[in-house]
Protein backbone atom coordinates (compact mmCIF):
# COMPACT_ATOMS: atom_id res chain seq x y z
CA UNK A 1 0.00 0.00 0.00
CA UNK A 2 1.32 3.43 -0.92
CA UNK A 3 2.23 5.56 2.05
CA UNK A 4 1.23 9.16 2.19
CA UNK A 5 4.04 11.52 1.53
CA UNK A 6 3.11 14.11 4.05
CA UNK A 7 3.84 17.54 2.67
CA UNK A 8 5.28 20.00 5.14
CA UNK A 9 2.57 21.53 7.22
CA UNK A 10 2.40 25.18 6.28
CA UNK A 11 -0.80 26.13 7.95
CA UNK A 12 -1.51 25.83 11.58
CA UNK A 13 -4.03 23.07 11.44
CA UNK A 14 -4.54 19.46 10.55
CA UNK A 15 -4.77 17.27 7.48
CA UNK A 16 -8.11 17.03 5.73
CA UNK A 17 -7.20 13.46 4.90
CA UNK A 18 -6.33 11.67 8.10
CA UNK A 19 -4.76 8.21 7.94
CA UNK A 20 -4.15 6.31 11.14
CA UNK A 21 -3.01 2.78 10.24
CA UNK A 22 -2.38 1.89 13.85
CA UNK A 23 -6.07 2.25 14.61
CA UNK A 24 -7.20 1.00 11.19
CA UNK A 25 -8.78 4.36 10.60
CA UNK A 26 -8.86 6.46 7.45
CA UNK A 27 -11.04 9.50 7.40
CA UNK A 28 -11.68 12.51 5.21
CA UNK A 29 -12.84 15.82 6.55
CA UNK A 30 -16.18 16.93 5.13
CA UNK A 31 -14.75 20.37 4.38
CA UNK A 32 -13.21 18.63 1.35
CA UNK A 33 -16.77 18.39 0.02
CA UNK A 34 -18.25 21.71 1.05
CA UNK A 35 -15.55 24.37 1.26
CA UNK A 36 -15.28 27.10 -1.38
CA UNK A 37 -11.60 27.48 -0.54
CA UNK A 38 -10.92 23.78 -1.10
CA UNK A 39 -12.79 24.01 -4.43
CA UNK A 40 -10.69 26.97 -5.58
CA UNK A 41 -7.51 25.19 -4.52
CA UNK A 42 -8.59 22.08 -6.41
CA UNK A 43 -9.05 24.06 -9.61
CA UNK A 44 -5.52 25.37 -9.26
CA UNK A 45 -3.68 22.39 -7.84
CA UNK A 46 -5.51 19.51 -9.48
CA UNK A 47 -7.41 20.56 -12.58
CA UNK A 48 -4.73 22.98 -13.80
CA UNK A 49 -1.96 20.46 -13.33
CA UNK A 50 -3.28 16.96 -14.02
CA UNK A 51 -3.86 15.33 -17.39
CA UNK A 52 -7.58 15.59 -18.17
CA UNK A 53 -9.53 13.52 -20.67
CA UNK A 54 -10.63 15.43 -23.77
CA UNK A 55 -12.12 12.80 -26.04
CA UNK A 56 -11.44 9.80 -28.19
CA UNK A 57 -9.68 9.85 -31.54
CA UNK A 58 -12.62 8.02 -33.13
CA UNK A 59 -14.71 11.14 -32.57
CA UNK A 60 -12.48 12.98 -35.06
CA UNK A 61 -11.74 10.12 -37.42
CA UNK A 62 -11.55 12.17 -40.63
CA UNK A 63 -9.39 15.22 -41.45
CA UNK A 64 -11.31 18.33 -40.42
CA UNK A 65 -13.57 16.50 -37.92
CA UNK A 66 -13.98 18.40 -34.70
CA UNK A 67 -15.78 18.27 -31.35
CA UNK A 68 -16.23 21.16 -28.97
CA UNK A 69 -16.47 20.66 -25.21
CA UNK A 70 -15.26 22.08 -21.93
CA UNK A 71 -12.20 20.52 -20.33
CA UNK A 72 -11.41 21.59 -16.79
CA UNK A 73 -14.26 24.12 -17.15
CA UNK A 74 -12.52 25.78 -20.09
CA UNK A 75 -14.05 25.78 -23.56
CA UNK A 76 -11.71 23.94 -25.92
CA UNK A 77 -12.12 21.99 -29.13
CA UNK A 78 -10.43 18.95 -30.58
CA UNK A 79 -9.85 18.85 -34.33
CA UNK A 80 -7.98 16.58 -36.71
CA UNK A 81 -5.80 18.74 -38.93
CA UNK A 82 -6.59 18.48 -42.64
CA UNK A 83 -2.94 18.75 -43.67
CA UNK A 84 -1.15 17.01 -40.81
CA UNK A 85 -3.76 14.41 -39.77
CA UNK A 86 -2.75 15.30 -36.20
CA UNK A 87 -5.28 15.71 -33.40
CA UNK A 88 -5.07 19.23 -31.96
CA UNK A 89 -6.77 20.63 -28.90
CA UNK A 90 -7.16 24.41 -29.06
CA UNK A 91 -8.39 26.97 -26.59
CA UNK A 92 -11.72 28.00 -28.07
CA UNK A 93 -11.02 31.71 -28.32
CA UNK A 94 -10.09 34.01 -31.14
CA UNK A 95 -6.57 35.38 -30.76
CA UNK A 96 -7.88 38.77 -31.88
CA UNK A 97 -10.47 39.83 -29.31
CA UNK A 98 -11.65 36.63 -27.68
CA UNK A 99 -14.88 35.31 -29.20
CA UNK A 100 -15.21 31.54 -29.47
CA UNK A 101 -14.23 30.33 -32.92
CA UNK A 102 -15.76 26.83 -32.80
CA UNK A 103 -19.48 27.39 -32.40
CA UNK A 104 -20.93 24.00 -33.26
CA UNK A 105 -20.84 20.99 -30.98
CA UNK A 106 -19.29 18.82 -33.66
CA UNK A 107 -18.78 18.71 -37.40
CA UNK A 108 -16.25 18.77 -40.20
CA UNK A 109 -14.61 21.89 -41.56
CA UNK A 110 -11.52 23.21 -43.28
CA UNK A 111 -11.63 26.55 -41.48
CA UNK A 112 -12.85 28.11 -38.27
CA UNK A 113 -13.98 31.63 -38.83
CA UNK A 114 -14.60 33.94 -35.92
CA UNK A 115 -17.93 35.62 -36.70
CA UNK A 116 -17.03 38.78 -34.81
CA UNK A 117 -14.38 40.23 -37.18
CA UNK A 118 -14.08 37.27 -39.56
CA UNK A 119 -10.55 36.21 -38.65
CA UNK A 120 -10.13 32.76 -40.16
CA UNK A 121 -8.03 29.86 -38.90
CA UNK A 122 -7.34 26.56 -40.64
CA UNK A 123 -7.71 23.16 -38.99
CA UNK A 124 -4.04 23.28 -37.91
CA UNK A 125 -4.75 26.53 -36.07
CA UNK A 126 -2.87 28.84 -38.48
CA UNK A 127 -4.33 32.29 -39.02
CA UNK A 128 -5.24 32.35 -42.70
CA UNK A 129 -7.57 35.27 -43.13
CA UNK A 130 -7.72 38.79 -41.66
CA UNK A 131 -10.13 41.19 -43.37
CA UNK A 132 -8.36 44.42 -44.26
CA UNK A 133 -4.91 43.06 -43.51
CA UNK A 134 -3.34 46.16 -45.09
CA UNK A 135 -4.53 48.15 -42.09
CA UNK A 136 -1.92 46.39 -39.93
CA UNK A 137 1.72 47.41 -39.82
CA UNK A 138 4.17 45.27 -41.77
CA UNK A 139 6.06 44.19 -38.65
CA UNK A 140 3.06 42.55 -36.93
CA UNK A 141 3.72 38.81 -36.65
CA UNK A 142 0.52 37.11 -37.83
CA UNK A 143 2.04 33.65 -37.31
CA UNK A 144 2.09 34.38 -33.59
CA UNK A 145 -1.65 34.95 -33.76
CA UNK A 146 -2.40 31.31 -34.55
CA UNK A 147 -4.98 29.53 -32.40
CA UNK A 148 -3.50 28.70 -29.04
CA UNK A 149 -3.10 24.99 -28.43
CA UNK A 150 -3.58 23.69 -24.90
CA UNK A 151 -0.13 23.51 -23.29
CA UNK A 152 0.13 19.71 -23.53
CA UNK A 153 -1.89 17.32 -25.67
CA UNK A 154 -1.05 13.63 -25.84
CA UNK A 155 -3.00 10.49 -26.49
CA UNK A 156 -2.78 6.89 -25.40
CA UNK A 157 -4.42 4.10 -27.43
CA UNK A 158 -6.91 6.61 -28.84
CA UNK A 159 -7.73 8.37 -25.53
CA UNK A 160 -6.82 12.04 -25.95
CA UNK A 161 -5.77 13.97 -22.87
CA UNK A 162 -4.76 17.58 -22.33
CA UNK A 163 -2.89 19.29 -19.55
CA UNK A 164 -2.77 23.02 -18.88
CA UNK A 165 0.60 22.70 -17.12
CA UNK A 166 3.45 22.92 -19.67
CA UNK A 167 5.81 21.28 -17.20
CA UNK A 168 3.71 18.16 -16.59
CA UNK A 169 5.26 14.70 -16.90
CA UNK A 170 4.42 12.85 -20.14
CA UNK A 171 0.97 11.24 -20.32
CA UNK A 172 2.34 7.68 -20.44
CA UNK A 173 4.15 8.26 -17.16
CA UNK A 174 1.13 9.94 -15.64
CA UNK A 175 -1.15 7.02 -16.54
CA UNK A 176 1.22 4.56 -14.82
CA UNK A 177 -0.56 1.26 -14.12
CA UNK A 178 -3.79 2.48 -15.73
CA UNK A 179 -2.19 1.90 -19.14
CA UNK A 180 -2.47 -1.86 -18.84
CA UNK A 181 -6.19 -1.61 -18.15
CA UNK A 182 -6.75 0.66 -21.13
CA UNK A 183 -4.74 -1.88 -23.15
CA UNK A 184 -7.05 -4.68 -22.00
CA UNK A 185 -10.06 -2.84 -23.38
CA UNK A 186 -8.48 -1.71 -26.62
CA UNK A 187 -6.71 -5.02 -27.33
CA UNK A 188 -9.92 -6.96 -26.74
CA UNK A 189 -11.39 -5.06 -29.69
CA UNK A 190 -8.34 -5.58 -31.87
CA UNK A 191 -7.35 -1.99 -31.35
CA UNK A 192 -10.44 -0.58 -33.05
CA UNK A 193 -12.72 1.05 -30.51
CA UNK A 194 -15.15 3.84 -31.25
CA UNK A 195 -17.34 6.21 -29.30
CA UNK A 196 -21.00 5.51 -30.06
CA UNK A 197 -23.17 8.47 -31.11
CA UNK A 198 -25.23 9.89 -28.25
CA UNK A 199 -23.85 11.59 -25.14
CA UNK A 200 -25.11 11.50 -21.57
CA UNK A 201 -24.73 15.02 -20.22
CA UNK A 202 -26.24 15.21 -16.80
CA UNK A 203 -25.66 16.95 -13.52
CA UNK A 204 -25.34 15.97 -9.88
CA UNK A 205 -25.73 18.44 -7.05
CA UNK A 206 -22.92 16.95 -5.05
CA UNK A 207 -19.17 17.25 -4.72
CA UNK A 208 -17.24 15.73 -7.63
CA UNK A 209 -15.15 13.50 -5.37
CA UNK A 210 -18.29 11.66 -4.31
CA UNK A 211 -18.60 10.40 -7.87
CA UNK A 212 -14.92 9.44 -7.95
CA UNK A 213 -15.60 7.31 -4.88
CA UNK A 214 -18.93 5.98 -6.14
CA UNK A 215 -17.51 4.89 -9.50
CA UNK A 216 -15.23 2.36 -7.81
CA UNK A 217 -17.44 1.53 -4.82
CA UNK A 218 -18.32 -2.15 -4.64
CA UNK A 219 -19.83 -1.78 -1.17
CA UNK A 220 -22.86 0.25 -2.29
CA UNK A 221 -23.91 -2.00 -5.16
CA UNK A 222 -26.33 -4.30 -3.36
CA UNK A 223 -28.15 -1.86 -1.09
CA UNK A 224 -28.31 1.02 -3.59
CA UNK A 225 -29.01 -0.97 -6.74
CA UNK A 226 -31.51 -3.53 -5.54
CA UNK A 227 -33.95 -2.63 -8.32
CA UNK A 228 -31.26 -3.03 -10.97
CA UNK A 229 -30.32 -6.52 -9.82
CA UNK A 230 -34.03 -7.41 -9.77
CA UNK A 231 -34.19 -6.19 -13.35
CA UNK A 232 -31.27 -8.41 -14.36
CA UNK A 233 -32.85 -11.41 -12.69
CA UNK A 234 -36.15 -10.67 -14.45
CA UNK A 235 -34.27 -10.73 -17.75
CA UNK A 236 -32.94 -14.17 -16.88
CA UNK A 237 -29.39 -13.32 -15.81
CA UNK A 238 -27.96 -15.76 -13.30
CA UNK A 239 -26.24 -13.70 -10.61
CA UNK A 240 -25.27 -16.67 -8.47
CA UNK A 241 -21.66 -16.51 -9.69
CA UNK A 242 -21.25 -13.33 -7.63
CA UNK A 243 -18.95 -10.37 -8.09
CA UNK A 244 -15.96 -11.44 -6.01
CA UNK A 245 -12.87 -9.43 -6.76
CA UNK A 246 -10.26 -7.05 -5.53
CA UNK A 247 -8.87 -3.59 -6.11
CA UNK A 248 -5.45 -2.43 -7.23
CA UNK A 249 -3.44 0.71 -6.69
CA UNK A 250 -2.33 1.71 -10.19
CA UNK A 251 -0.09 4.57 -9.05
CA UNK A 252 -0.54 8.35 -9.26
CA UNK A 253 -3.98 8.12 -7.65
CA UNK A 254 -5.41 5.78 -10.29
CA UNK A 255 -7.17 2.68 -9.07
CA UNK A 256 -9.23 -0.21 -10.37
CA UNK A 257 -11.76 -2.71 -9.10
CA UNK A 258 -11.45 -6.03 -10.90
CA UNK A 259 -14.18 -8.59 -10.26
CA UNK A 260 -16.03 -11.57 -11.64
CA UNK A 261 -18.87 -10.98 -14.13
CA UNK A 262 -21.90 -13.11 -13.36
CA UNK A 263 -23.54 -11.58 -16.43
CA UNK A 264 -22.59 -11.88 -20.07
CA UNK A 265 -20.05 -9.64 -21.79
CA UNK A 266 -20.12 -8.84 -25.51
CA UNK A 267 -16.38 -9.60 -25.40
CA UNK A 268 -16.53 -12.48 -24.82
CA UNK A 269 -18.73 -14.29 -22.33
CA UNK A 270 -22.00 -15.65 -23.63
CA UNK A 271 -25.20 -15.75 -21.60
CA UNK A 272 -28.68 -16.85 -22.70
CA UNK A 273 -29.79 -13.22 -22.98
CA UNK A 274 -27.53 -12.79 -26.02
CA UNK A 275 -29.55 -15.40 -27.88
CA UNK A 276 -28.47 -18.73 -29.35
CA UNK A 277 -27.51 -17.10 -32.64
CA UNK A 278 -24.76 -15.11 -30.90
CA UNK A 279 -23.28 -18.11 -29.15
CA UNK A 280 -20.92 -19.16 -31.93
CA UNK A 281 -19.92 -15.60 -32.62
CA UNK A 282 -18.92 -15.02 -29.00
CA UNK A 283 -17.11 -18.36 -28.83
CA UNK A 284 -15.22 -17.30 -31.95
CA UNK A 285 -14.31 -13.91 -30.43
CA UNK A 286 -13.03 -15.67 -27.36
CA UNK A 287 -10.96 -18.17 -29.36
CA UNK A 288 -9.36 -15.25 -31.20
CA UNK A 289 -8.47 -13.57 -27.91
CA UNK A 290 -6.93 -16.79 -26.57
CA UNK A 291 -4.92 -17.29 -29.77
CA UNK A 292 -3.66 -13.72 -29.65
CA UNK A 293 -3.09 -13.08 -25.97
CA UNK A 294 -3.00 -16.51 -24.29
CA UNK A 295 -5.53 -18.09 -21.98
CA UNK A 296 -4.87 -15.98 -18.88
CA UNK A 297 -5.05 -12.54 -20.49
CA UNK A 298 -7.97 -13.58 -22.68
CA UNK A 299 -9.87 -14.76 -19.60
CA UNK A 300 -9.30 -11.39 -17.93
CA UNK A 301 -10.58 -9.59 -21.01
CA UNK A 302 -13.63 -11.79 -21.32
CA UNK A 303 -14.65 -12.79 -17.81
CA UNK A 304 -13.82 -9.89 -15.51
CA UNK A 305 -15.35 -6.47 -15.02
CA UNK A 306 -13.12 -3.53 -14.35
CA UNK A 307 -14.14 -0.21 -12.83
CA UNK A 308 -11.19 2.13 -13.23
CA UNK A 309 -10.69 5.62 -11.89
CA UNK A 310 -7.96 7.66 -13.54
CA UNK A 311 -7.09 10.56 -11.26
CA UNK A 312 -8.67 13.00 -10.98
CA UNK A 313 -11.92 12.75 -12.95
CA UNK A 314 -11.97 10.02 -15.58
CA UNK A 315 -13.76 6.73 -15.15
CA UNK A 316 -13.41 3.93 -17.66
CA UNK A 317 -15.65 1.06 -16.66
CA UNK A 318 -15.61 -2.16 -18.63
CA UNK A 319 -18.67 -3.98 -17.33
CA UNK A 320 -21.40 -5.23 -19.70
CA UNK A 321 -20.63 -2.18 -21.76
CA UNK A 322 -17.69 0.20 -21.69
CA UNK A 323 -18.28 3.66 -20.34
CA UNK A 324 -15.96 6.64 -20.57
CA UNK A 325 -17.16 9.15 -18.01
CA UNK A 326 -15.71 12.44 -16.91
CA UNK A 327 -17.02 14.88 -14.33
CA UNK A 328 -16.10 18.41 -13.45
CA UNK A 329 -17.11 20.56 -10.51
CA UNK A 330 -18.68 23.94 -11.13
CA UNK A 331 -19.02 24.54 -7.37
CA UNK A 332 -18.24 22.55 -4.20
CA UNK A 333 -21.73 21.05 -4.29
CA UNK A 334 -22.29 20.59 -8.01
CA UNK A 335 -20.71 18.71 -10.91
CA UNK A 336 -21.39 18.21 -14.58
CA UNK A 337 -21.09 14.61 -15.70
CA UNK A 338 -20.43 13.65 -19.31
CA UNK A 339 -20.47 10.01 -20.34
CA UNK A 340 -19.90 8.20 -23.59
CA UNK A 341 -20.24 4.59 -24.61
CA UNK A 342 -17.29 2.91 -26.25
CA UNK A 343 -17.56 -0.22 -28.37
CA UNK A 344 -15.62 -2.20 -30.95
CA UNK A 345 -16.17 -0.73 -34.40
CA UNK A 346 -18.20 -2.96 -36.67
CA UNK A 347 -19.33 -5.45 -34.04
CA UNK A 348 -22.34 -7.67 -34.73
CA UNK A 349 -25.64 -5.78 -34.53
CA UNK A 350 -27.10 -8.13 -31.88
CA UNK A 351 -24.02 -7.66 -29.66
CA UNK A 352 -24.16 -3.91 -30.19
CA UNK A 353 -27.84 -3.96 -29.24
CA UNK A 354 -27.12 -5.87 -26.04
CA UNK A 355 -24.29 -3.49 -25.23
CA UNK A 356 -26.52 -0.47 -25.79
CA UNK A 357 -29.25 -2.01 -23.61
CA UNK A 358 -26.77 -2.71 -20.82
CA UNK A 359 -25.37 0.79 -20.91
CA UNK A 360 -28.62 2.67 -20.85
CA UNK A 361 -30.28 0.48 -18.22
CA UNK A 362 -27.32 0.52 -15.82
CA UNK A 363 -25.10 3.49 -16.58
CA UNK A 364 -27.46 5.99 -18.15
CA UNK A 365 -29.12 8.85 -16.23
CA UNK A 366 -32.54 7.43 -17.15
CA UNK A 367 -31.65 3.84 -16.35
CA UNK A 368 -32.34 1.57 -13.42
CA UNK A 369 -29.19 2.40 -11.42
CA UNK A 370 -27.53 5.76 -12.10
CA UNK A 371 -30.48 7.86 -10.85
CA UNK A 372 -30.11 6.10 -7.51
CA UNK A 373 -26.39 6.89 -7.44
CA UNK A 374 -27.29 10.51 -8.13
CA UNK A 375 -29.71 10.37 -5.21
CA UNK A 376 -27.05 8.83 -2.95
CA UNK A 377 -24.46 11.47 -3.80
CA UNK A 378 -26.90 14.35 -3.39
CA UNK A 379 -28.09 12.81 -0.16
CA UNK A 380 -24.49 12.79 1.16
CA UNK A 381 -24.06 16.42 0.17
CA UNK A 382 -27.27 17.33 1.99
CA UNK A 383 -26.09 15.34 5.00
CA UNK A 384 -22.80 17.26 5.09
CA UNK A 385 -24.75 20.49 5.42
CA UNK A 386 -26.31 19.17 8.58
CA UNK A 387 -22.97 19.54 10.32
CA UNK A 388 -22.35 17.89 13.67
CA UNK A 389 -20.28 15.14 12.02
CA UNK A 390 -16.95 16.38 10.74
CA UNK A 391 -15.42 13.31 9.09
CA UNK A 392 -16.32 10.66 6.52
CA UNK A 393 -15.03 7.20 7.42
CA UNK A 394 -13.26 5.32 4.64
CA UNK A 395 -11.62 2.59 6.74
CA UNK A 396 -13.30 -0.50 5.32
CA UNK A 397 -10.81 -3.29 4.66
CA UNK A 398 -7.76 -1.58 6.18
CA UNK A 399 -6.78 -4.67 8.10
CA UNK A 400 -6.95 -7.18 5.25
CA UNK A 401 -6.03 -7.71 1.63
CA UNK A 402 -8.58 -5.55 -0.14
CA UNK A 403 -11.81 -7.16 -1.25
CA UNK A 404 -13.79 -5.68 -4.10
CA UNK A 405 -16.30 -4.23 -1.68
CA UNK A 406 -13.68 -2.61 0.54
CA UNK A 407 -12.60 1.01 0.36
CA UNK A 408 -8.89 0.62 -0.41
CA UNK A 409 -9.43 2.07 -3.89
CA UNK A 410 -10.95 5.22 -2.41
CA UNK A 411 -7.99 5.58 -0.08
CA UNK A 412 -5.71 5.45 -3.15
CA UNK A 413 -7.64 8.37 -4.62
CA UNK A 414 -7.65 10.38 -1.40
CA UNK A 415 -3.93 9.94 -0.74
CA UNK A 416 -3.17 11.34 -4.15
CA UNK A 417 -5.67 14.12 -3.64
CA UNK A 418 -3.91 15.08 -0.40
CA UNK A 419 -0.51 15.02 -2.12
CA UNK A 420 -1.71 17.20 -4.96
CA UNK A 421 -3.38 19.65 -2.62
CA UNK A 422 -0.26 19.96 -0.48
CA UNK A 423 -0.67 22.67 2.09
CA UNK A 424 -4.19 23.36 0.81
CA UNK A 425 -5.10 19.91 2.05
CA UNK A 426 -4.74 21.22 5.56
CA UNK A 427 -7.54 22.74 7.47
CA UNK A 428 -6.57 25.89 9.30
CA UNK A 429 -7.79 25.76 12.83
CA UNK A 430 -10.53 28.25 13.44
CA UNK A 431 -11.32 28.75 9.76
CA UNK B 1 -55.41 -3.76 -42.35
CA UNK B 2 -59.07 -4.53 -41.76
CA UNK B 3 -61.74 -2.02 -42.67
CA UNK B 4 -62.90 -2.00 -39.04
CA UNK B 5 -59.51 -0.78 -37.81
CA UNK B 6 -59.45 1.94 -40.43
CA UNK B 7 -62.87 3.03 -39.30
CA UNK B 8 -61.85 3.13 -35.66
CA UNK B 9 -58.71 5.08 -36.41
CA UNK B 10 -60.74 7.41 -38.57
CA UNK B 11 -62.97 8.27 -35.63
CA UNK B 12 -59.97 9.37 -33.63
CA UNK B 13 -60.10 13.11 -34.14
CA UNK B 14 -57.95 15.66 -32.41
CA UNK B 15 -60.35 16.12 -29.52
CA UNK B 16 -60.37 12.37 -28.84
CA UNK B 17 -56.58 12.20 -29.09
CA UNK B 18 -56.18 15.17 -26.75
CA UNK B 19 -58.54 13.58 -24.23
CA UNK B 20 -56.46 10.43 -24.39
CA UNK B 21 -53.16 12.29 -23.96
CA UNK B 22 -54.56 14.28 -21.04
CA UNK B 23 -55.66 11.02 -19.45
CA UNK B 24 -52.12 9.67 -19.85
CA UNK B 25 -50.67 12.85 -18.32
CA UNK B 26 -53.07 12.61 -15.37
CA UNK B 27 -52.14 8.98 -14.68
CA UNK B 28 -48.45 9.86 -14.71
CA UNK B 29 -49.00 12.85 -12.43
CA UNK B 30 -51.04 10.71 -10.05
CA UNK B 31 -48.26 8.09 -10.06
CA UNK B 32 -50.81 5.50 -11.19
CA UNK B 33 -48.19 3.77 -13.29
CA UNK B 34 -50.06 0.47 -13.45
CA UNK B 35 -52.95 2.44 -14.90
CA UNK B 36 -50.51 4.07 -17.32
CA UNK B 37 -49.39 0.64 -18.54
CA UNK B 38 -52.99 -0.19 -19.52
CA UNK B 39 -52.88 2.65 -22.06
CA UNK B 40 -50.40 0.71 -24.18
CA UNK B 41 -51.17 -1.57 -27.12
CA UNK B 42 -50.90 -5.29 -26.58
CA UNK B 43 -47.94 -5.92 -28.84
CA UNK B 44 -44.89 -4.25 -30.31
CA UNK B 45 -44.76 -1.35 -27.87
CA UNK B 46 -41.77 0.94 -27.52
CA UNK B 47 -40.98 3.96 -25.35
CA UNK B 48 -37.86 5.84 -26.42
CA UNK B 49 -36.08 9.01 -25.26
CA UNK B 50 -32.99 9.89 -27.34
CA UNK B 51 -29.95 11.63 -25.86
CA UNK B 52 -30.15 15.40 -25.89
CA UNK B 53 -27.36 15.76 -28.45
CA UNK B 54 -28.80 13.19 -30.88
CA UNK B 55 -32.53 13.92 -31.27
CA UNK B 56 -32.61 11.61 -34.29
CA UNK B 57 -30.87 8.82 -32.34
CA UNK B 58 -31.66 5.28 -33.45
CA UNK B 59 -31.80 2.90 -30.46
CA UNK B 60 -30.40 0.09 -32.61
CA UNK B 61 -27.15 1.95 -33.26
CA UNK B 62 -26.89 4.97 -31.02
CA UNK B 63 -26.85 5.51 -27.30
CA UNK B 64 -30.25 6.75 -26.11
CA UNK B 65 -31.56 7.62 -22.66
CA UNK B 66 -34.52 5.23 -22.69
CA UNK B 67 -35.35 2.35 -25.01
CA UNK B 68 -38.11 0.32 -23.35
CA UNK B 69 -39.93 -2.57 -24.92
CA UNK B 70 -42.95 -4.07 -23.17
CA UNK B 71 -40.88 -6.00 -20.62
CA UNK B 72 -38.54 -3.15 -19.74
CA UNK B 73 -41.44 -0.73 -19.45
CA UNK B 74 -43.16 -3.08 -17.02
CA UNK B 75 -39.92 -3.46 -15.02
CA UNK B 76 -39.45 0.32 -15.02
CA UNK B 77 -42.93 0.67 -13.51
CA UNK B 78 -42.23 -2.07 -10.95
CA UNK B 79 -39.04 -0.27 -10.00
CA UNK B 80 -40.76 3.10 -9.65
CA UNK B 81 -43.56 1.53 -7.60
CA UNK B 82 -41.07 0.02 -5.16
CA UNK B 83 -39.51 1.87 -2.27
CA UNK B 84 -36.07 1.08 -3.63
CA UNK B 85 -36.01 3.39 -6.60
CA UNK B 86 -34.22 5.80 -4.30
CA UNK B 87 -34.23 8.70 -6.73
CA UNK B 88 -38.01 8.54 -6.78
CA UNK B 89 -38.73 7.56 -3.21
CA UNK B 90 -40.45 9.60 -2.11
CA UNK B 91 -41.87 10.40 -5.53
CA UNK B 92 -41.45 13.75 -7.19
CA UNK B 93 -44.53 15.79 -7.82
CA UNK B 94 -44.86 16.13 -11.56
CA UNK B 95 -46.99 18.11 -13.95
CA UNK B 96 -47.15 16.75 -17.50
CA UNK B 97 -48.38 19.46 -19.88
CA UNK B 98 -49.33 18.46 -23.43
CA UNK B 99 -50.16 20.89 -26.23
CA UNK B 100 -49.69 21.70 -29.94
CA UNK B 101 -51.25 18.35 -30.78
CA UNK B 102 -51.01 17.48 -34.47
CA UNK B 103 -52.48 14.35 -36.09
CA UNK B 104 -50.79 12.81 -39.11
CA UNK B 105 -52.21 10.40 -41.68
CA UNK B 106 -52.51 6.75 -40.66
CA UNK B 107 -49.50 4.57 -41.52
CA UNK B 108 -49.81 0.77 -41.41
CA UNK B 109 -52.82 0.99 -39.11
CA UNK B 110 -51.12 3.40 -36.70
CA UNK B 111 -52.04 7.04 -36.26
CA UNK B 112 -48.97 9.28 -35.96
CA UNK B 113 -49.47 12.10 -33.47
CA UNK B 114 -47.02 14.75 -32.39
CA UNK B 115 -47.43 17.04 -29.41
CA UNK B 116 -45.30 19.44 -27.43
CA UNK B 117 -44.66 18.69 -23.79
CA UNK B 118 -43.40 20.42 -20.71
CA UNK B 119 -42.94 18.15 -17.72
CA UNK B 120 -42.26 19.85 -14.43
CA UNK B 121 -40.69 17.84 -11.63
CA UNK B 122 -40.59 19.08 -8.04
CA UNK B 123 -38.74 17.30 -5.28
CA UNK B 124 -36.86 18.33 -2.15
CA UNK B 125 -37.46 21.99 -2.87
CA UNK B 126 -35.94 21.69 -6.33
CA UNK B 127 -37.84 22.44 -9.53
CA UNK B 128 -36.72 20.97 -12.82
CA UNK B 129 -38.26 20.73 -16.25
CA UNK B 130 -38.19 18.65 -19.38
CA UNK B 131 -39.27 20.32 -22.61
CA UNK B 132 -39.65 18.70 -25.99
CA UNK B 133 -41.93 16.99 -28.43
CA UNK B 134 -43.73 13.67 -28.27
CA UNK B 135 -43.96 11.45 -31.33
CA UNK B 136 -46.73 8.91 -30.81
CA UNK B 137 -48.06 6.06 -32.86
CA UNK B 138 -51.60 5.39 -31.63
CA UNK B 139 -53.83 2.44 -32.45
CA UNK B 140 -57.37 1.51 -31.54
CA UNK B 141 -57.85 -1.74 -29.67
CA UNK B 142 -61.27 -2.90 -28.47
CA UNK B 143 -62.66 0.50 -29.26
CA UNK B 144 -60.08 2.39 -27.15
CA UNK B 145 -57.07 4.41 -28.22
CA UNK B 146 -53.81 2.75 -27.22
CA UNK B 147 -50.14 3.72 -27.51
CA UNK B 148 -48.06 1.62 -29.87
CA UNK B 149 -44.98 3.74 -29.49
CA UNK B 150 -43.94 6.95 -27.83
CA UNK B 151 -40.76 8.85 -28.52
CA UNK B 152 -40.04 11.87 -26.35
CA UNK B 153 -37.47 14.13 -28.01
CA UNK B 154 -35.97 16.67 -25.62
CA UNK B 155 -35.33 20.21 -26.79
CA UNK B 156 -32.87 21.00 -24.01
CA UNK B 157 -29.34 20.84 -25.45
CA UNK B 158 -28.20 18.94 -22.34
CA UNK B 159 -29.97 17.02 -19.60
CA UNK B 160 -28.03 19.00 -16.97
CA UNK B 161 -30.75 21.50 -15.99
CA UNK B 162 -32.93 18.55 -14.97
CA UNK B 163 -30.12 16.50 -13.45
CA UNK B 164 -31.28 12.98 -14.36
CA UNK B 165 -34.37 11.37 -15.88
CA UNK B 166 -35.74 8.96 -13.30
CA UNK B 167 -39.39 9.81 -14.02
CA UNK B 168 -41.49 8.86 -17.04
CA UNK B 169 -42.00 11.67 -19.54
Amino acid sequence: MTQVEHPPAQLAGFMLVDEDPEHHRFRVHRDTMTSEQVFRDELERIFQRCWLYVGHESEVRNPGDYVRRPVGNRPVFMVRGVKSGKVHVFHNTCTHRGAVVCRQKSGNTKVFQCFYHAWTFDSEGQLKGVPGREAYGEKLDFDALALKAVARVESYRGFVFACFDPGAAPLVDYLAGAREYLDLIVDSADGDMEIIKGTNEYCVEANWKLLAENSVDGYHALPTHDTYFKYLVALGTDLSGGVAGTSHDLGNGHTVLEYAAPWGRPIAKWEPLFGEHARDEIAGLRAQLVAKYGEARAARMADTNRNMLIFPNLVVNDIMAVTVRTFMPSAPGRMDVTAWEMAPRGELPQLRQRRLDSFLTFLGPAGFATPDDVEALESCQQGFNSGGVEWNDISRGMAREPHGDDEAQMRVFWRRWAERMGSAGHLAVGR
Amino acid sequence: MSAATELDLATLDRAAVEDFLYREAALLDEWDLDGWLTLWAEHGTRYVVPCNDTPDGDPAQDLVLIDDDELRMRLRVERLNSRKAHREYPHSRTNHQVYNVVLGSPVDGDLPVTASFTVWRFRNGKASYYVGRYHYRLVVERGEPRIRSKRAVLDMTELRPAGDLAIIL
